[in-house]
């Protein structure tokens, strides 16, 4: 493996330190019951956490992962947290499988920083491999000190804390998982735990959190990004009953009874900004290049990762056939439902926030470092959220909110706009990937050259057999904020690489299919290319094959597209072959790969950020668009069930490979290669057409 | 200033409601704000996104591009009147069987749209469905599962 750094894209801005698990106060807040008092013997390094932030452990008391009440009712805990990827219903059929239970006794208590053992966040698909382990062991630990039986049968109300419980107390416990061929709940599709509370508008997310004399806010934002506050007049807002304008530096917010009149005290202020001249989205690609080496807004520093092997320019030198290409990808936007909110509430120093981040924690620690106040002031209570997509890892939203309630003495409220949204969280990052490669006569591929400007390392090596090979991620000087999105740059890397294959396959005269088999080894990417063929029928037609591995997932997927002379292509059938090692729900499954493939579609096809001079030129759905109900292909999932492998996550990599076979689906329609993320983008002032000729 | 003695009385999902009808206030606001009816969701503000779809008089309508003032005597249903007597409307259970959401932010408007749809179309196609609901956003995009689930809904014989 070529070692590249972590992918650099994830924000893992974590806490400096964390304040011990707080069992006593924990216990208090539960109200009692039965302690499963005993330790297990091993416990999961804490997921993305531990190395990189002085190794945080995962705790190893079984109570910190679970409690029983007398009624035998079940809480779990993880730092974990819902956004749709249906974590919560996965998480709860993992202790209900070890621990007998049936799932409706099991509540999950997730991503609370006063309650839930800490976590570094919800991204990178690490919930499945990572918390599905942890739960598993800590309720089948806890299964071993109950009495045996059906749990319905247990007199849970006899129990001693003093006795059966705990028998382990002091020594560990080693915890027996069932083999995956005796999961009786895992495995199976019991539907989304709180999904009556979703069709019955019961659920509060954070923009539904209502507290006793709760106030709006809004956020007085910069006409353009980099912009500083030159003068302001707020004496018009001053005048207007019940508003309260806070002022602290750049920051200007308002404060009101109603999110109405807190709009309009906002619409009263009166502000001059000064902002430097600042590059457009017509120049993208060219500026990519040129910035190359820059710092990238990260953790900098030139080209890197990328080792060679072989020796790729003799390889070049010798080769039969070779092609150099261009593949780019625009700025996009997570425009997830719920936009960033936050409610937050000061009781003296102690803060309370409500918001819908994918990092509770993570947030904890921003708001401690906004206020310099300690970690443990801070309550960070996430909701399950309207969606995230990695674009809900910061907590600006949150650090306003708390801004605006100390000024205002009360609890407040801040949802962000729609062109908030648009505007000022971060996007996933534009790019620039240059290829070249060779084949022998064979349809071998010999030589293999990817270079990745700015988009990111995440899929960036090929699983492909070549001997010659080169490749490097470049970050450079970006002209927007980016950060986490569902697959990082996989679906870019994904996008240049079986965009190339394709384009190899032309050249070397060998069908798309049968020249990534004959040079790929990898018996679990040529299982899902091959069911992904099988199902789709494959052979001549508008077809488009794509494949590819991520985060422990293979995938493959085949698309068919209907092409009118003046319209863009339409997709009108997709099949993905998914295989995530053993499944844990099946149905889900298949709802997140029909998800990140209508989710693809926008990317693939017509999604992009415009922007000007420090302005986003498209912050509105009506100019930047997303998939709807007319976008959506005919869609079938194959899932590939691999009981005899571990478990991996799926949120993310089943979106890498629909570009790919749909630009390959157009080239086998009209030997068109369209080689820019998106195909047809929509609206003014879009990014130009990355060329097709390689720099190198 | 507006006139704060200036007053509507309106009837959300079976209840007279009188509130303030200052002209800058939206539907949705008072409904989420003022009567902390908070499943009916803010998405866009801009009518673009459906999530704040309710029912007007059968009618689906944008809440957040409503001015209250012009509710006036009007019947508005949101999500939380369509379940009757503990018992779910089938649009909502056919959510429930398919899982026709991944985060559930768009599915109160989705299911307010599919409502005023079935009230018109007992019998929808795809054709009509995906004509229907044009203008809500499932981000997740689990539109297949939401258009299999009005046709569900449909064949179960939705009442009215």
């Amino acid at each position: 493996m070529i070692p590249f750094e972590p992918e650099r894209y994830e924000l893992l801005a974590g806490p400096a330190y964390n304040f011990p698990f707080d069992r006593r106060g924990f216990f208090k807040s539960l109200g009692g019951g039965i302690v499963v008092a005993s330790f297990l013997a091993t416990a999961n390094a804490q997921e993305s956490g531990g190395g990189r932030r002085g190794g945080q452990s995962a705790p190893k008391e079984i109570s910190a992962w679970l409690h029983i009440d007398r009624n035998g009712a079940v809480t779990a805990y993880t730092g974990k947290v819902e956004v749709g990827q249906n974590a919560r219903t996965s998480l709860t059929q993992a202790v209900a499988e070890e621990l007998g239970a049936p799932m409706s006794a099991i509540e999950m208590v997730m991503g609370d920083t006063a309650r839930t053992p800490f976590d570094m966040g919800t991204f990178g698909s690490m919930t499945t491999p990572q918390m599905i382990p942890q739960l598993r062991k800590a309720a089948a630990a806890a299964r071993q000190l109950l009495p045996a039986g059906e749990w319905k049968a247990i007199d849970f109300s006899k129990i001693d804390e003093s006795g059966v419980f705990n028998r382990g107390n002091g020594s560990a416990t080693e915890a027996v998982m069932k083999p995956t061929a005796k999961w009786a709940v895992l495995g199976t599709s019991p539907h989304k735990v709180h999904g009556r509370d979703m069709v019955t508008g019961k659920h509060r997310y954070t923009t539904d959190v209502k507290l006793p004399g709760m106030l709006y806010g809004r956020i007085l934002r910069p006409e353009r990004f980099n912009g500083k506050l030159v003068s302001l007049d707020a004496s018009a807002a001053k005048r207007m009953a019940g508003v309260t304008v806070v002022e602290d530096g750049s920051f200007v917010g308002v404060v009101a009874s109603t999110t109405s009149a807190a709009s309009s005290a906002l619409a009263a202020l009166k502000a001059e900004w000064n902002a430097p001249a600042q590059t457009s989205s017509k120049t993208l690609f060219s500026d990519l290049r040129q910035t190359r080496g820059g710092s990238g807004g990260g953790r900098g520093g030139g080209g890197r990762g990328g080792t060679e092997t072989g020796s790729v320019d003799k390889a070049m030198a010798e080769a039969d056939k070779k092609l150099e290409r261009t593949y780019t990808v625009a700025y996009i936007a997570h425009a997830p439902l719920e936009p960033r909110a936050a409610v937050a509430s000061w009781s003296g120093d102690k803060l309370t926030v409500w918001t819908g981040t994918q990092r509770p924690f993570g947030v904890r620690s921003e708001l401690a470092q906004s206020f310099h106040i300690p970690e443990e002031n801070i309550r960070v209570i996430m909701p399950d959220t309207g969606s995230g997509y990695g674009g809900k890892h910061t907590g600006e939203a949150a650090i306003e909110a708390a801004r605006l309630a100390k000024a205002a003495g009360k609890p407040v409220k801040l949802v962000w706009t729609r062109e908030e949204e648009f505007t000022w969280a971060y996007f996933r990052p534009a790019g620039v990937i240059d290829v070249r490669s060779a084949v022998d006569k064979n349809g071998r591929l010999t030589a293999w050259e990817f270079h990745n400007y700015n988009s990111g390392t995440s899929a960036i090596n090929t699983l492909y057999d070549v001997p010659n090979k080169k490749i490097e991620f470049h970050p450079v000087d970006a002209p927007l904020r980016s950060g986490s999105y569902r697959g990082l740059a996989g679906t870019a890397n994904h996008f240049a690489r079986e965009c190339h294959m394709d384009e190899m396959a032309a050249l070397a005269g060998v069908e798309p299919l049968e020249f990534r088999l004959r040079n790929l080894k990898d018996d679990r990417l040529r299982a899902v290319l091959q069911a992904a063929a099988e199902k789709f029928g494959w052979g001549k037609g508008n077809f488009g094959i794509a494949g590819g591995f991520e985060k422990g997932s293979y995938v493959a997927t085949c698309a068919e597209v209907r092409v009118e002379a003046g319209k863009p292509a339409r997709v009108v059938r997709v099949v993905q072959a998914y295989e995530c090692g053993a499944v844990v729900n099946p149905d889900q499954l298949r709802n997140q790969n029909e998800g990140a493939v209508i989710m693809g579609l926008g990317g693939a096809l017509f999604e992009a950020i415009s922007f000007d001079n420090g302005k986003i030129l498209n912050p509105h759905f009506a100019r930047y668009r997303v998939p709807r109900f007319r976008d959506v292909p005919k869609i079938e999932i194959v899932l590939v069930d691999r009981k005899d492998l571990p478990s991996a996550g799926a949120g993310e990599t089943p979106i890498m490979t629909l570009a790919p076979a749909i630009a390959n689906a157009i080239f086998a329609a009209t030997g068109e290669r369209l080689r820019s993320m998106p195909m047809f983008p929509a609206g003014d002032a879009q990014p130009s057409q990355g060329g097709s000729a390689a720099v190198f | 200033m507006p006139d704060m003695d200036q007053t509507i009385q309106f009837v959300v999902n079976g209840t007279r409601h009188q509130v303030d009808a200052e002209p800058e206030r939206t539907l949705l606001t008072v409904l989420r704000d003022e009567l902390d009816l908070t499943g009916t969701k803010y998405g866009c503000g801009e009518g673009q996104c459906g999530a704040c779809t309710v029912l007007i008089d059968g009618a689906p309508a944008r809440s957040c591009q409503t001015r209250v003032a012009a509710m006036g005597g009007r019947k508005i249903t949101t999500i939380e009147g369509l379940e009757e007597h503990g018992r779910l409307h089938p649009l909502q259970e056919a959510f429930l069987e398919v899982e026709a959401m991944q985060c559930g932010y768009c599915t109160a408007g989705m299911i307010l749209s599919g409502v005023a749809l079935l009230r018109k179309n007992a019998n929808p196609d795809e054709a009509a469905i995906t004509q229907a609901m044009q203008g809500n956003v499932c981000r997740c995009g689990t539109y297949p599962r939401i258009v299999a689930a009005v046709r569900i809904a449909a064949r179960k014989g939705a009442r009215a």
